[in-house]
């Protein structure tokens, strides 16, 4: 997995609550044997017209949203299915991380398993971060994983909880695979134990 | 110390527990299916790695599988391509395999009850979050990403953070046409679609000790919806009868052995949870949802919030679920066009849903211009359906009888909504495009859905007569 340190960028601005996992990839988009290449059905249904042409108000369609790498989302992000497909569509078409005020829990946990940071921030934080966002699209945000610190544009920080063990796979690049086969022993004792 | 059924069944599966660190959890029972799995085992390709245990793991085609009859053709390319890649893997690995057109097949959460695969106090994930459908069980069975669909592969373990506990405890009895759909779809509306997030539900109290267990499913199956990664019932009398005898489950002096074991799992006196929510079932009347997530629904004589109950943030997501919706606020729903009635999908399509649908349907026609869907969850449902006549009372209705398959719950094999579209559905999501592009749907129990393809209309079943 790629390892996740600071990122520096402007953000785009999706400010539905409750945004669910068929509209990150509606389900007919999921008859892939890949991860990759997913970038172009993000929000499809939301991204294009029924022409097939670019939706000119779906945010992500603004010339000011392109490169940003860090989406500023509404509550309850990612809700719904388990198909990891969402974040795989997320990152391929560039996010590295999203912000909100809370996320739903397989796809939290499917976002840290990809290097794409899920941080929970109040609503306050959330209301300043949308407020600056807005006024100045280019704006920039710092995050820093390390310190599990943000960086507001008007230079003002918060913290943001993230689970320890994310955090230290995200920064060294661990792969939770290869750890849980390092407890080979205690798993083949387990099996012994409950045959 | 008194401890909780998820408590017991959690601890119970513990490899390896570390200070900060996720627990290491062993998993009895992995289910696959064909959408979420093809990356997993490329990544264990990738690593040269084995699957740990094939017999610990089970493998079905349902999401994008087709349920006309005839020839079974596969909707397209893509489809294809991902349900021969699941053979591939299957026959690589040594995966038992329940294909397309198997007597066994059909949708996974219906396929791993049927077969006794699940049973109370196993830990049991798949790659789909309705996986808390085996939770009826007193099994702690959650969902799962591709990524940990390849290390419950590679290791039969997930690394998990102990989730917290919510008991939610519904009381009294259910009145006429009102069902186990009913229970959760108005314990959604209560706790909202985020209301469960962080915690295992363990739904407890007289109204789900008297439900069958086909009907626990549902209730499980849902939790989902709410938030919640896992929903729980203990095992009683019910449950050890109901596994008894299926192809999978222990056998004999086995089996007896098994029930002492799960008589031990429900939660002890004096136990306690993180939270708890109370539903008085003698309340509830039949539920619909309106809008664009679970979590929007009323009994169906009540009117629809208005948008001024609302401020903020909830307000605009109101208006913009009326908006694709295409409803006015403060109005009842009852009444309402419907353009499609679905009876299918791994909430509501086991026989006890198909009866109460046929109930409804018998000597009775679907409305004009109603096109209506029911879709068994699996083969043997359908047999079992067909050798009590059901499928004549739907087809003499007007309606279509299926194969089995996740059908219009997901939209991804051809059956599906037109935009615009309103649909009644037994189904679990009510999502923008769900079931289709553009396609509005309204989510209610098999009684509900049916009484809809009767009149064409959102309706009152307890009205019909
Ligand atoms: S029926 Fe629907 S919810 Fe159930 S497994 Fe299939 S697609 Fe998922």
């Amino acid at each position: 997995m790629a390892s996740f340190t600071t990122l520096t960028s402007h953000a785009a601005l999706l400010s539905a609550e409750n945004v669910d996992t068929d509209q990150i990839i509606p389900a007919r988009f999921l008859k892939t044997l890949d991860k990759n290449g997913l970038g172009k059905q993000l929000f499809f249904d939301w991204r294009y017209l029924p022409d097939g042409k670019d939706n000119p108000d779906f945010v992500l369609n603004k010339p000011e949203a392109q490169g940003a790498q860090i989406l500023i989302a509404g509550d309850n992000f990612g809700c719904g299915s388990s198909r990891e497909h969402a974040p795989w569509s997320l990152m391929g078409w560039g996010l590295r991380a999203v912000i909100s005020t809370s996320f739903a829990d397989i796809f939290k946990g499917n976002s840290l398993k990809n290097g794409l940071l899920p941080i929970v921030v109040d609503a306050a934080t959330h209301a300043k971060l949308v407020a600056a966002v807005k006024a100045n699209p280019q704006a920039q945000l710092s995050i820093d994983l390390a310190k599990t610190e943000l960086t507001l544009p008007d230079g003002s920080k918060v913290t943001f909880p993230i689970d320890n063990f994310a955090q230290h796979c995200l920064l060294n690049g661990i792969d939770q695979l290869g750890y849980i086969l390092s407890f080979d022993d205690k798993i083949k004792a387990y099996e012994a134990a409950h045959a | 110390m008194p401890k909780t059924l998820f408590q017991k069944v959690w601890e119970n599966h513990v490899v390896v527990e570390e200070a900060e660190r996720p627990s290491v959890l062993y998993i009895d029972l992995h289910l696959i299916h064909e959408v979420t799995s093809p990356q997993a085992f490329a990544g264990l390709r990738e690593r040269g790695l084995k699957v740990r245990r094939p017999d610990r793991t089970v493998a079905t085609m349902d999401h994008s599988t087709p349920t006309l009859p005839k020839h079974l053709q596969v909707i397209d390319d893509q489809a294809r391509a991902q349900l021969s890649q699941l053979e591939k893997n299957c026959a690589e690995f040594g995966i038992r395999l329940f294909p397309l057109g198997d007597s066994k097949n059909g949708i996974v959460h219906v396929v791993g009850p049927e077969r006794g695969f699940t049973q109370p106090g196993m830990t049991i994930v798949c790659g789909d979050s309705h996986t808390s459908t085996h939770g009826a069980f007193g099994s702690l069975a959650f969902g799962i990403g591709t990524s940990e669909v390849e290390h419950v592969l590679a290791s039969q373990c997930l690394l998990q953070t102990k989730p917290k506990t919510m008991e939610v405890r519904v009381e009294g009895t259910l009145g006429a046409g009102v069902t186990a759909k009913d229970i959760i779809l108005a314990l959604i509306a209560k706790i909202g679609t985020g209301g469960g997030t962080g915690y295992v539900l363990e739904y407890t109290g007289s109204a789900i000790r008297a439900l069958e267990m086909e009907a626990r499913m549902t209730v499980c199956n849902m939790s989902i919806e709410g938030g919640a990664r896992a929903g729980m019932i203990a095992p009683d009398d019910a449950t050890y009868q109901f596994v008894a005898g299926r192809e999978f489950a222990p056998k004999g002096a086995d089996f007896d052995k098994a029930v002492e074991r799960w008589k031990k799992l429900p939660s002890d006196a004096g136990s306690t949870y993180d939270t708890r929510v109370d539903i008085d079932a003698s309340a509830l009347e039949p539920m619909i949802t309106y809008g664009t997530n679970p979590g929007m629904g009323v009994g169906i004589t009540k009117a629809l919030p208005s948008a001024s109950d609302f401020s903020g943030a909830e307000r605009a997501a109101f208006e913009k679920a009326m908006t694709y919706m295409g409803l006015e606020d403060g109005k009842p729903l009852l009444g309402h066009k419907v353009d499609v009635v679905f009876v299918g999908s791994c909430t509501n399509s086991r026989i006890s849903d198909l009866r109460a649908a046929a109930s409804v349907m018998k000597g009775r026609k679907v409305a004009s211009g109603v096109r209506t869907l029911v879709v068994p969850g699996s083969h043997d449902i359908k047999k079992q359906a067909e050798a009590e006549g059901l499928d004549r009372i739907f087809t003499e209705a007007g309606a279509e009888w299926r194969e089995p398959g996740c059908s219009m719950c997901i939209a991804m094999n051809g059956d599906q909504l037109s935009p615009g579209q309103y649909a009644v559905s037994t189904s679990n999501r009510n999502f923008e495009g769900r079931q289709g592009k553009g396609g509005r749907t309204f989510l209610a129990s098999p009684l509900t859905a049916a009484a809809a393809a009767i009149t064409g209309k959102v309706t009152d079943v307890r009205t019909l007569g």
